[in-house]
């Protein structure tokens, strides 16, 4: 097993979330590949730590978990509540902070 | 070539020169400085708490100044005791005498000089090693400047008691007078308050026992008399009246503060290690001495001399005093005729030493002080004779009397000056007080036109002022007649005639002092014929005024029928020797302080040719007045007040003269019109126009200088170019936020592109450097 | 507490008044009351400090600075925290922590227009600040830190609460004095840098210019420096101008500050700096000085006699009353010096309730001219018999205040300092008498027309005008108090003032003009004087040693 193989992976997996975030218009998809880049992430922590013999990489991924589930929970309430608002979740039409 | 020797003696040691001051004496005199502190407590009670007094105060006043009196009384009994039977130690004074020798010494022996040079300077100046009458003299300190004590005490010895004297029973008299004369004033209280300050004030001046505390009293009694006269303030003749004596004497005034610094320096020199002394005592006995220059003294009298002008009425600082009379009558009495005016008298007789030398009376014919009293007694007495206003005469005469006594200091008669100011306190305060009473009837001081015909209304009023009167033309035996007498003598002139002795023989001022005592009857009879004889022609009914006047004039009356009694002429033959000069042998100090001068011997010649002329005099008006003015009345049916073709319609010389007395020589014109006016017009005027267009131009110009090139830097420099540079730079930046604004889509995924294109580019650069 | 007065006392004293400005600061506008009450208790608190001062005063060592302090400030250029109080600026201070709690009360209920307690009452805080500083600085660039801080305020008060023409006027105030200012810095430095001193501190400055000496054009130009920068704030003729204008336009409490403390600070300075560091430079200017001072007390007395406001007469009487004062300091001697600190005193309290009383007069007959006014002593009698006193008081009645400033002063340039011209000075005195002359002529003038006589038709009947009010009274009582006490035992200010003026001026002074040889000279040389003290302990060891 080599280190270049979990790194391709998870660049594999970035390049995806960044194309699902600039590219989708739906909102909870978005957050989907959002989800992504955060797991892309996770993926070389723990495949650092595992190649290096350190605990230090998995503790972090465990953190990084736990902060994209809170922030999927607020995306989604946020969407949820767009939705209710605008009976739409298109990001392209949402520029209420237009300057 | 000059040698100084330094005297250092021990004040109390017989080296030094005697004072002719003792710092012991009875309790009463020593302490004499509880007579002016009890007016004073009544002045604070007065204006603090008069208004709520059942008599608005004057209860207050009136005790005040009766515990004064008494006190002063006591304090004159001490003295008479302290006089000859004190033999207390002597206080002396050390100085540092410069002496002129006229050949050239080293003078080594600074300590050894002592004794011999103890009591140098004229040691044939007469004070006797031991003898009684050494004044009291008990001092404090006041401050503290430059190391030198300043003092505040008294100097008590015959002078002040008898000026205590006089001083508390005039006010005394005054006071129970003014109940009644200015009851139901709406300034009643006040009225009293400033009573009380100036009894105060005058109490604290005769006993002063340094020059310092001379001017501060000086001063105060000046302010009460401008408090006073200006009483009635609404009327403005009145307040310009108040303010005419304030900057008359303040004029004066000057040169007494130049003239007390001149003598504080002048003695502080001789002193050793003190920068200056105010002493009197101090100054009088080095002046006695010697050791003081001509020049400082001549100086230092000359000013002094300006001050006694402006307070006492001399030619040509009186013109003050007649416009005073606008004040309360009762006021006039006790400030303007007994007690404030004589303050400058006073002073000559205190600072004798420094005018007797400094003017050189002794053994001259004229000085400055024997002429101005001199010009002053004539001027007063000519001027008296064209007032129509009773109290303007009785002023006049005031002026004319103070010039009496300046006259006497002038020529040395000491003795015979300060007895006439004694007497002349009661005669003249008995006239005023008449002349009150009798305007208190008529309301009104004419004598033209409201009196005439008032023998019969007011006897008492009548016969006291006739008695004074008497007395202030000096018709034997009462009061003025001993003490004009004395002045007559004391000139020494009478020496041509047979020899009376003296310090000179000042025969011009015996010819002044003649001419005045003829004059000095003659108005006083035209006085009394406007006033108490003749028709009525005021209005109203008159009658007597009440007991609080009546008994004040019976009893200055009473004094000024007496008073000349007190000093009756050395070798009087119809009295026993005890008898003789009491007031000369108790008034006159024999000390150190005292200069030493010649007495006059009366001279029965001069006493008859006097009484001759004052007859005279009276003789003449008398025969204008009540012979041929009398005559004219009945012929014409009204009473007139004079001939209806007298002197000055029939001679133009008369009428001239006339004119000029009516126009009092014009001074006023001089000084309100010219002096005052032009000091508070155009010149003034011409300072404050400097101040606005020269000065102030200079800075306003300057600061419009400053705000022109402001304006120039302003247009060309600062709007220009550094605000051009300034827009230019905010131009550009609002122009690229313009710019930048596009960015701000307001869209997520555009921002979110923004970030991952600058992270690649971030990590573009990263990988490059790395 | 002795420590803490000893060592606290002064800065306690020169800061509270900004602990009070800074509370203020925190309390919102509109709570007038509390404002005047937290700074009427601010500056009550002051006035305190200075009893216990005053208490642990030791008037038997009035010549030495007490409560003294000294810490490195700032130490780039060698610029001192340096305080201390003596017997020459003892009475001033204390001037100050009077005359500001009585401006606070007097102005409780009639702030001037536009209102604005709060701003008004911290102006005046700060101004407090600034003038006890300046009494109490001992060091130089301290000295010339307060003497500004004073400035500003002041220039605030008369545009913000001054009269028609206020901008013209604190313009030309501020620029006027801002003019001396400059200079004095400008001479302040040179005499540093010329001297080779160690400090600011005065007494090093003094030191070093006895030991190292400055030449004697260079002593002359800085001592021209001071003398306009002080004698501006004097006012000295011919540097008047701006003294009127401020005085008519600024707001009453401003014309008693300014009149009562403000003008001080000239000749506090005088005395303070520039003679005791440059006295052979004071030796030569002192007849210009004379001579100054003498026009202005001629020149200010016609100009009263011109004026036909009460405010501006006033105003311009302080010139002539000043000029007393600098013809005493001219003399060098310890007499005109402690006549000059009586001067200032008897002047503050005299001048500064006449403008109190103007103020009072302002407010009733809404005018100050004086053809127009008349009859006061009718209409407000208490007030009328009080401006009496006062103009009393102010003419050099013996037995107040104004006497003793006056007179000493008068007789002092009979006999001046070493070195000077004794006739010159003997003509001052003529002169300055007539002025007194002159002096009573426009007071008793200003007196009669406008309290003698009867009102003027237009205010005969006026209601508004009442006789003095309660507050007026609080704030007045004080000063006619201190004006009687003062006149009649004057020993209270010259038992203070005279053994400092002996210490710093007068042996400083009669060595450099009498003719000793150069050992003795630097035996007895100024900078002994600051260190009398040490000297002394000196003394002892060496006795102790034998």
């Amino acid at each position: 097993m080599y280190l270049n193989q979990f790194l391709l992976l998870s660049a594999a997996l970035f390049a995806i979330g960044v194309y699902g975030v600039l590219a989708r218009r739906n909102g909870v998809l978005v957050l989907m590949s959002i989800e992504l880049i955060l797991n892309a992430v996770n993926i070389n922590l723990v495949s650092f730590a595992a190649f290096r013999d350190s605990i230090s990489g998995e503790v972090f991924a465990l953190f990084v978990i736990a902060v994209a589930a809170a922030e999927v929970g607020v995306g989604l309430a946020m969407i949820l509540l767009l939705y209710r608002n605008r009976r739409n979740i298109d990001l392209t039409e949402i520029d209420l902070m237009k300057g | 070539m000059m040698t100084e020797l330094f005297i250092f003696a021990e004040s109390a040691s017989q080296s030094g020169l005697p004072l002719g001051i003792t710092s012991g004496g009875a309790w009463l005199l020593r302490n004499a400085w509880l007579i002016p502190l009890i007016p004073a407590l009544s002045f604070l009670g007065i204006l603090f708490f008069g208004k709520r007094m059942p008599r608005k105060g004057a209860e207050l006043g009136i005790a005040a100044v009766g515990i004064a009196f008494v006190l002063a009384v006591l304090t004159g009994l001490a003295w008479l005791d302290h006089r000859d039977n004190y033999h207390g130690e002597e206080t002396h004074l050390a100085v540092v005498t410069v002496e002129h020798h006229g050949e050239i010494s080293h003078d080594e022996h600074h300590d050894d000089s002592h004794d011999e040079h103890a009591a140098s300077g004229h040691s044939e100046s007469g004070h006797h090693a031991a003898h009684s009458s050494l004044a009291v003299s008990n001092t404090v300190t006041w401050f503290q400047t430059n190391g030198v004590d300043i003092s505040v005490g008294v100097l008590v010895d015959g002078l002040s008691v008898m000026m205590l004297f006089v001083v508390t029973l005039v006010s005394l008299l005054v006071h129970i007078y003014s109940t009644d004369y200015v009851g139901g004033d709406r300034r009643y209280t006040h009225y009293f308050a400033f009573l009380s300050l100036f009894s105060a004030s005058m109490l604290t001046l005769v006993i002063s026992e340094n020059t310092l505390q001379l001017l501060v009293a000086w001063e105060l009694v000046g302010v009460c008399s401008f408090a006073l006269i200006g009483h009635w303030w609404e009327e403005k003749p009145n307040s310009d009246a108040a303010l005419k004596a304030f900057l008359t004497n303040r004029v004066g005034d000057m040169g007494l503060l130049v003239g007390v610094t001149i003598l504080f320096f002048a003695v502080g020199s001789v002193l050793p290690d003190t920068f200056g002394s105010f002493s009197i005592a101090a100054t009088n006995t080095v002046a006695n001495n010697g050791l003081l220059s001509h020049t400082a003294l001549l100086v230092a009298a000359t000013c002094l001399m300006a001050a006694v002008m402006s307070k006492s009425g001399q030619f040509f600082l009186h013109t003050w005093l007649p416009d005073a009379m606008a004040g309360p009558t009762p006021v006039s009495a006790l400030i303007h005729a007994a007690t404030m005016v004589v303050a400058g008298v006073f002073m000559i007789a205190r600072l004798y030493g420094v005018f007797f030398e400094g003017l050189s009376i002794g053994g001259s014919s004229i000085n400055l002080m024997a002429l101005v009293g001199g010009i002053t007694t004539l001027v007063g007495a000519s001027l008296a004779f064209v007032q129509r206003d009773i109290k303007k005469v009785l002023a006049y005469s005031t002026i004319s009397q103070l010039g009496y006594m300046v006259l006497a200091l002038g020529v040395g008669a000491w003795t015979a000056a300060v007895f006439h100011l004694f007497t002349h306190a009661f005669f003249k305060a008995c006239l005023f007080l008449g002349s009150g009473s009798v305007a208190h009837a008529v309301h009104s001081f004419d004598m033209k036109s409201d009196m005439g015909g008032m023998r019969k209304a007011m006897p008492h009023t009548y016969r006291t002022f006739i008695i004074g009167s008497i007395a202030l033309a000096g018709l034997p035996p009462l009061a003025g007649f001993w003490s004009k007498d004395e002045i007559l003598a004391g000139t020494g002139g009478w020496g041509l005639f047979g020899g009376t002795g003296g310090n000179g023989s000042y025969t011009l001022m015996l010819v002044m002092g003649m001419i005045t005592a003829a004059l000095t009857a003659a108005y006083m009879t035209r006085c009394v014929y406007l006033t108490f004889f003749g028709e009525f022609r005021g209005h109203g009914d008159v009658h007597e005024s009440g007991p609080r006047i009546v008994v004040p004039l019976w009893i200055l009356a009473g004094l000024a029928i007496v008073a000349g009694l007190f000093n009756l002429p050395k070798g009087f033959q119809l009295v026993p020797d005890s008898f003789q000069e009491r007031f000369g042998h108790y008034v006159e100090p024999v000390a150190g302080y005292f200069p030493t001068i010649s007495h006059a011997t009366p001279s029965w010649s001069l006493a008859i040719i006097s009484t001759l002329v004052v007859i005279g005099g009276a003789s003449a008006a008398w025969w204008y007045y009540f012979v041929k003015v009398e005559a004219a009345s009945k012929a014409s049916g009204k009473s007139l007040t004079e001939l209806p073709n007298g002197p000055t319609t029939t001679y133009p010389l008369a009428k001239i003269i006339h004119n000029i007395l009516d126009k009092k020589y014009y001074l006023d014109h001089l000084y309100t019109g010219i002096i005052a006016g032009g000091t508070k017009g155009p010149l003034a005027r011409m300072a404050y126009r400097f101040n606005q267009q020269v000065i102030d131009g200079t800075v306003d110009r300057v600061g419009e200088t400053a705000v022109k090139s402001g304006q120039f830097v302003y247009d060309k420099i600062d709007q220009l170019v550094v605000d051009g540079a300034v827009n230019t730079s905010g131009r550009l930046s609002s122009e690229a936020g313009g710019e930048l604004r596009k960015i701000q889509s307001g869209k997520v995924q555009s921002y979110a592109a923004i970030l991952f294109a600058a992270a690649t580019v971030l990590a573009g650069i990263l990988i490059v450097i790395v | 507490m002795e420590n803490f007065i000893n060592d606290w006392g002064l800065t306690v004293t020169t800061f509270l008044p900004m602990v009070g400005v800074a509370v203020m600061l925190l309390i919102p506008k509109a709570q007038e009351e509390l404002h005047k009450k937290t700074a009427l208790a601010t500056s009550l608190l002051v006035a305190v400090m200075g009893i216990l001062i005053l208490t642990q005063f030791d008037f038997d060592a009035t010549g030495q600075l007490q409560f003294a302090v000294d810490h490195i400030w700032i130490d780039v250029i060698n610029s001192h925290y340096a305080m201390g109080l003596d017997g020459m600026s003892l009475p001033l201070v204390l001037l100050t922590m009077l005359v500001v709690p009585l401006c606070i009360i007097y102005s409780w209920n009639h702030f001037p227009e536009p209102q604005n307690p709060k701003a008004f009452l911290i102006l005046i805080l700060v101004l407090e600040t600034g003038m006890i500083g300046t009494f109490m600085a001992q060091d130089l660039v301290l000295f010339f830190v307060f003497f500004e801080v004073v400035l500003l305020p002041m220039f605030f008060m008369i545009a913000v609460w001054g009269g028609d023409d206020r901008r013209y006027a604190s313009l030309k105030f501020f620029l006027y004095t801002l003019f001396g200012s400059a200079l004095m810095l400008v001479s302040f430095l040179a005499l540093y840098f010329l001297s080779g001193s160690e400090s600011f501190v005065l007494s090093d400055l003094i030191a070093a210019v006895s030991s190292n000496g400055v030449s004697r054009t260079a002593g002359l130009w800085i001592f021209a420096g001071m003398f306009l920068g002080f004698g501006i704030k004097v006012p000295m003729f011919p540097f008047h101008t701006w003294l009127p204008d401020a005085h008519t336009q600024a707001p009453t409490v401003g014309s008693v500050i300014l009149a009562a403390v403000l003008l001080k600070l000239g000749t506090y300075g005088f005395i303070r700096i520039a003679i005791p560091v440059l006295p052979e430079a004071a030796v030569e200017w002192a007849p210009w000085i004379g001579l100054l001072a003498v026009i202005g007390i001629i020149y200010g007395a016609l100009g009263c006699l011109a004026q036909t406001d009460m405010k501006r007469l006033i105003a311009f009487s302080s010139v002539a009353h000043m000029g007393f004062v600098m013809l005493g300091i001219s003399t060098l001697t310890d007499f005109g010096i402690n006549a000059a600190i009586m001067g200032m005193v008897a002047h503050g309290l005299i001048t500064g309730m006449l403008f109190f009383i103007a103020g009072s007069v302002k407010e009733r007959y809404h005018t100050l001219d004086i053809n127009r006014l008349g009859g006061l002593l009718i209409q407000a009698p208490r007030m009328g018999w009080i401006f009496g006193l006062c103009v009393m008081a102010s003419l050099g009645l013996p037995g107040l205040a104004g006497f003793w400033g006056e007179f000493p002063a008068i007789l002092s340039a009979y006999n001046p300092g070493n070195g000077l011209p004794v006739t010159t000075f003997r003509v001052f005195m003529v002169i300055s008498a007539l002025g007194t002359v002159l002096a009573a002529g426009y007071l008793l003038w200003l007196l009669q027309r406008a309290a003698f006589g009867t009102p003027k038709d237009e205010f005969a009947e006026d209601p508004s005008i009442t006789d003095v009010t309660k507050h007026e009274w609080i704030s007045w009582a004080p000063f006619l108090a201190l004006i009687v006490a003062i006149g009649i035992y004057p020993n209270l200010i010259f038992r203070v003032t005279d053994g400092a003026v002996d210490a710093s001026l007068d042996d400083c002074l009669q060595v450099n003009a009498s003719e000793l040889t150069p050992e003795q000279e630097e035996a007895l040389g100024c900078a002994s004087i600051y260190n009398l003290h040490e000297d002394h302990e000196d003394h002892e060891d060496h006795e102790a040693g034998e």
